[in-house]
């Protein structure tokens, strides 16, 4: 039987306790173990982005990391943001401004912008292509996730 | 018909599910007892193979099963055509060579699956490929279009005399003639390469046999989910209705994913029938780069016939296309590069032949564009040529032969892709041009600020290219529209969707019809236990083609609704009017039945109704062109290069576009921001690097340049409307119209930068490396002359 390790992680609130092989990667485990399928794999090395996450409130590719690197640590996926009744103000903002197409991409750039939003929360279209540019989109060209972007920033601020 | 929401920024119906990542894609499909594939692919791009052994693979923990060809037994056979050679046209040679499940014998193209393991998880699978052993004998690769034609080539397929799959010649008028009467004659050599769809979402399938039902479902990133089952249960010897195949969510599609039927859609189901337990199996995305069909590689001899004044009187074009080992999609690219070639102007007198070359590289299948892009570059960077050669600007050139507005439709005389007759059925070409100019201020730039602009030591050009798009092609799609008893409508169809917004735009086209909220409307695509007549996703045509079905079913629903509600408020038909989900009497709005009630009344449980009375508010409509609705727009660039890094910057760039009735602006201009962004990579950006053995030098992301928000210019979109007369809603298709003309575009703009410098730009892609060379070359074509 292969070595396993036991698990502690939280993620969006709740705490898990798995027994994982250390091989095991943290987009796997998310998308396999806890069926947290909104989390998308794209390229498995770290460019495309789609795997992006939150541990402990900044965005990490999930397919390049163990999930045991992720032990003891707080993790966000898109399904941490807001609800199908009530999206989060990005979630809002994307389906406004049409940030999205196929929708394959959009997990990891949802939680990119949440990360980048809070950090700067009323950036330049410069600084948002900048934020943006870890993100691999083949459908919308960015110009539409770049306005949705402009958009969050300002539902944000309020 | 006055139009409450067909042509409104209506937001997507679809996004919640995708935004909070409960959207379900292949890869999600989880199943108990549930096995994972890895497929072992070939490092030669050509070899004989020896002999596989796959005996430690098999022994490996966790490993349930290794399939290799000789395992499928009977069961082993190439994949079906796909798409049969055109019937009308005379002398067409075609030599069928289909790609087999796992390859036997004969190794055509690097990455080509050889065997497949199935095991508990996807990390035993892949532990358990390395352990498979095979003896290649490799052989001398074919991978260039000429060579492959000559005498001495080695044969990708040693039954055929040569490398030669297909031939196929069309004439309009007689080139020959015109070219005699011609003032100048211009000549050049064009070479396009091959890039990928590149896809966000590799593909992936998920195939689970219920022994007890003897059923068996297919998860399939497919655009094709209907012909994916007929296929499947003809290769498994299966009724069509014991077969259901769901493409649900689906990470971008772009062609490829069109391509049928790949090895693993041929074996995976296979596979899980044999071993009567449910099989996934998800590309990673470096077998994307190797097994997932790809696009572009063409070489051009053309010939341009023109009068002093600019009148082009004939265009000759004889060119290779690369179709790698085998040619499952018969003649779609090329016929539609063949069909595109004279772009949007009357040339009365054209030849052209095309020779299709199999080679050792994957197979070429559309991507986005599908042979388009060639035939616009080609006519395009004629007539810039062209233009030179006369002393006369380029848009003036344009202008005098565009199509002019009272020749519509204007019969080219030639068949198209469908093998229909390449007519185009509308247009006003002029105005969209004049649009296009008048946005990015063609005359100002050109007059004032170039040469200012030169004079600080910029180097800035500018480019404007029209083009045409073949759109919305037949045979036919269907829908059926149900009104429910909750007031809410149900919608199916049969063609898949992978980002289009079809949840959106066809709730539109229903709701207009039925005067319910977008909301209500469910839409359903891609899955065939719901709606199983049809063809797919592809060539511009789902908003055309699926949406006039969904039209005409609404409509005829919408009947259904007025004769039963006429009945129920006891008041003429002409009198109602469906308005918020309930249809009423005009001017007494209390009388009025929601259509909840009545879908219950046209439902009853008891009692007798009349003969020949069909249950329920529901209709099934089907639409099939007799040819394809053309849509037609001009793209103009503003491009700055850095003279010392050849590193690009897009100042403006503008989409004049006309596909007929704007069903939903925001979604079309989705689709053009994101056609263009694929049109950019295609000209600087995305070149596959193949060695001299066939290996792929850049098979991943980090190598493989895709446009990134960084370089993607802000696009400036202007639409213009001429209905087509082909449909009811007056759609024509834009799918692909943002990546057809770009590197067109591209190259014009880049020689205007460099006006001085004699560059002339025939090749796609290029990168900034090759524009230094391309510019060296310029340079020392200058000083040698």
């Amino acid at each position: 039987m292969p070595t396993t390790f036991d698990l502690t992680i939280t993620v969006n609130g709740t705490r898990y306790e798995r027994s994982v092989e250390p091989r095991t990667l943290l987009s796997d485990f998310l998308r396999h173990n806890l069926g947290l399928t909104g989390t998308h794999v794209g390229c498995e090395h770290g460019v495309c982005g789609a795997c992006s996450v939150l541990m402990d409130g900044q965005p990490v590719r999930s397919c390049l990391m163990f999930a045991v690197q992720a032990h003891g640590h707080e993790i966000t996926t898109v399904e941490g943001l807001g609800t199908r009744d009530e999206l989060h103000p990005i979630q809002q903002a994307f389906q406004e401004a049409h940030g999205l197409q196929c929708g394959f991409c959009t997990p990891g750039i949802l939680t990119t912008v949440k990360a980048f939003l809070e950090q700067n929360p009323n950036p330049s279209e410069e600084e948002i292509r900048e934020a943006l540019s870890g993100n691999l989109c083949r459908c919308t060209g960015y110009q539409h996730i770049i306005e949705a972007v402009e958009l969050a920033a300002e539902k944000m601020r309020g | 018909m006055d139009r409450k929401l067909i042509g409104k920024r209506v937001v997507r119906n679809e996004d919640p599910r995708l935004l909070t990542g409960h959207a379900q894609f292949v890869d999600d499909v989880h199943l108990p007892g549930m096995l994972h594939a890895a497929f072992l692919r070939s490092e030669y791009a050509h070899a004989r193979l020896l002999k596989v052994d796959v005996s430690k693979a098999r022994q490996h923990p966790g490993v349930v099963a290794v399939f290799t060809a000789e395992d499928m037994g009977k069961d082993w056979f190439p994949g079906p055509p796909l798409v049969s050679p055109p019937p009308t046209v005379k002398d067409v040679v075609f030599h069928s060579r289909r790609q087999v499940p796992l390859a036997k014998d004969k190794i055509r193209h690097a990455g080509e699956a050889i065997a497949v393991v199935i095991a508990e998880s996807r990390y035993i699978a892949e532990d358990a490929v390395e352990e498979i052993e095979v003896e290649y004998e490799p052989l001398p690769v074919v991978l260039d279009l000429e060579q492959a034609l000559q005498p001495d080539s080695p044969l990708v397929h040693d039954d055929l005399e040569s490398n030669l799959a297909a031939r196929l010649s069309q004439k309009k008028g007689d080139y020959e003639a015109a070219r005699r009467q011609a003032d100048v004659i211009v000549k050049r050599r064009i070479v396009i390469e091959r890039g990928a769809a590149a896809a966000m979402e590799n593909r992936g399938i998920v195939a689970h046999w219920d022994a007890q039902s003897e059923h068996l479902t297919i998860w399939d990133t497919t655009q094709a989910p209907i012909p994916i089952r007929n296929g499947t249960a003809a290769r498994l010897g299966l009724s069509e209705h014991q077969v259901r195949v769901i493409a649900p969510f689906i990470g971008g599609g772009f062609g490829p994913k069109i391509m049928m039927f790949y090895p693993e859609e041929m074996v995976i189901p296979w596979a899980a029938k044999q071993l009567n337990r449910p099989v996934k199996w998800i590309e990673d995305r470096r077998e994307n780069f190797y097994a997932t069909t790809q696009e572009r590689g063409q070489i051009h001899d053309v010939e341009m016939a023109l009068s002093r004044d600019g009148r082009v009187l004939g265009l000759k074009d004889d060119f290779l296309h690369d179709t790698g080992a085998y040619d499952p999609y018969g003649l779609t690219i090329p016929l539609n590069t063949q069909s595109h070639n004279m772009g949007g102007y009357d040339i009365r007198n054209y030849s052209s032949e095309f020779k299709v070359v199999f080679t050792n590289r994957i197979i070429a299948t559309p991507v986005r564009g599908a042979g388009r892009p060639h035939g616009i570059f080609v006519i395009e960077r004629m007539m810039d040529a062209a233009a030179r050669e006369l002393g006369m600007d380029p848009i003036e050139l344009r202008k005098r032969n565009l199509i002019p507005p009272d020749a519509f439709p204007y019969e080219h005389q030639i068949i198209d892709q469908a093998f229909a007759p390449l007519i185009l059925d509308s247009g006003n070409y002029k105005a969209v041009v004049d649009k296009a100019l008048e946005i990015i201020g063609y005359e100002k730039f050109i007059k004032e600020e170039q040469p200012r602009l030169r004079r600080e030591g910029k180097y800035v050009g500018i480019g404007v290219v029209p083009f045409i798009e073949t759109t919305g092609v037949g045979p036919y799609e269907g829908a059926r529209v149900t009104v429910e008893a909750s007031g809410k409508v149900n919608v199916t169809t049969g063609i898949g969707t992978q980002g289009q917004g079809h949840f959106t735009s066809f709730a539109q086209i229903v709701a207009e019809q039925l005067g319910v909220k977008v909301s209500d409307v469910r839409i359903v695509t891609g899955d065939t236990s719901e709606f199983h007549w049809g063809t797919g996703t592809f060539a511009s045509r789902g908003a055309v083609v699926a949406g006039s079905a969904v039209h005409a079913a609404a409509k005829s629903v919408r009947q259904k609704v007025l004769k039963l509600a006429s009945k129920v408020l006891e008041a003429p038909e002409e009198e109602l009017e469906l308005e918020d989900g309930a249809v009423r009497v005009a001017d007494i709005p209390q009388k009025s039945i929601s259509l909840g009630e009545l879908a219950v009344l046209a439902n009853p449980l008891r009692g007798a109704v009349e003969p020949g009375t069909e249950p329920g508010l529901e209709s099934t409509s089907y639409y099939g062109p007799q040819y394809g609705a053309t849509a037609f727009g001009t793209h103009a660039m503003i491009l700055e290069v850095d003279p010392q890094t050849m590193m690009i910057k897009i100042r403006r760039y503008v989409v004049a576009e006309d596909c007929g009735t704007v069903l939903n602006p925001l979604i079309l201009e989705g689709q053009i921001h994101g056609g263009v962004s694929m049109g950019l990579g295609n000209a600087y950006y995305e070149k596959l690097h193949v060695d001299e053995n066939g290996q792929l030098l850049n098979a991943s992301f980090a190598d493989y340049l895709l446009v990134s928000s960084t370089e993607m210019p802000r696009i400036e979109v202007a639409h213009l409307e001429t209905p087509s007369p082909l449909n009811e809603l007056g759609a024509k298709g834009v799918g692909e119209a943002g990546a057809i003309p770009v590197p067109a575009l591209f190259a014009q703009a880049l020689e205007n930068a460099f006006y001085d410098r004699k560059l002339e730009v025939l090749e796609m892609p290029l990168s900034p490396n090759r524009l230094f060379e391309l510019l060296r070359e310029a340079q020392e074509n200058e000083k040698s002359v």
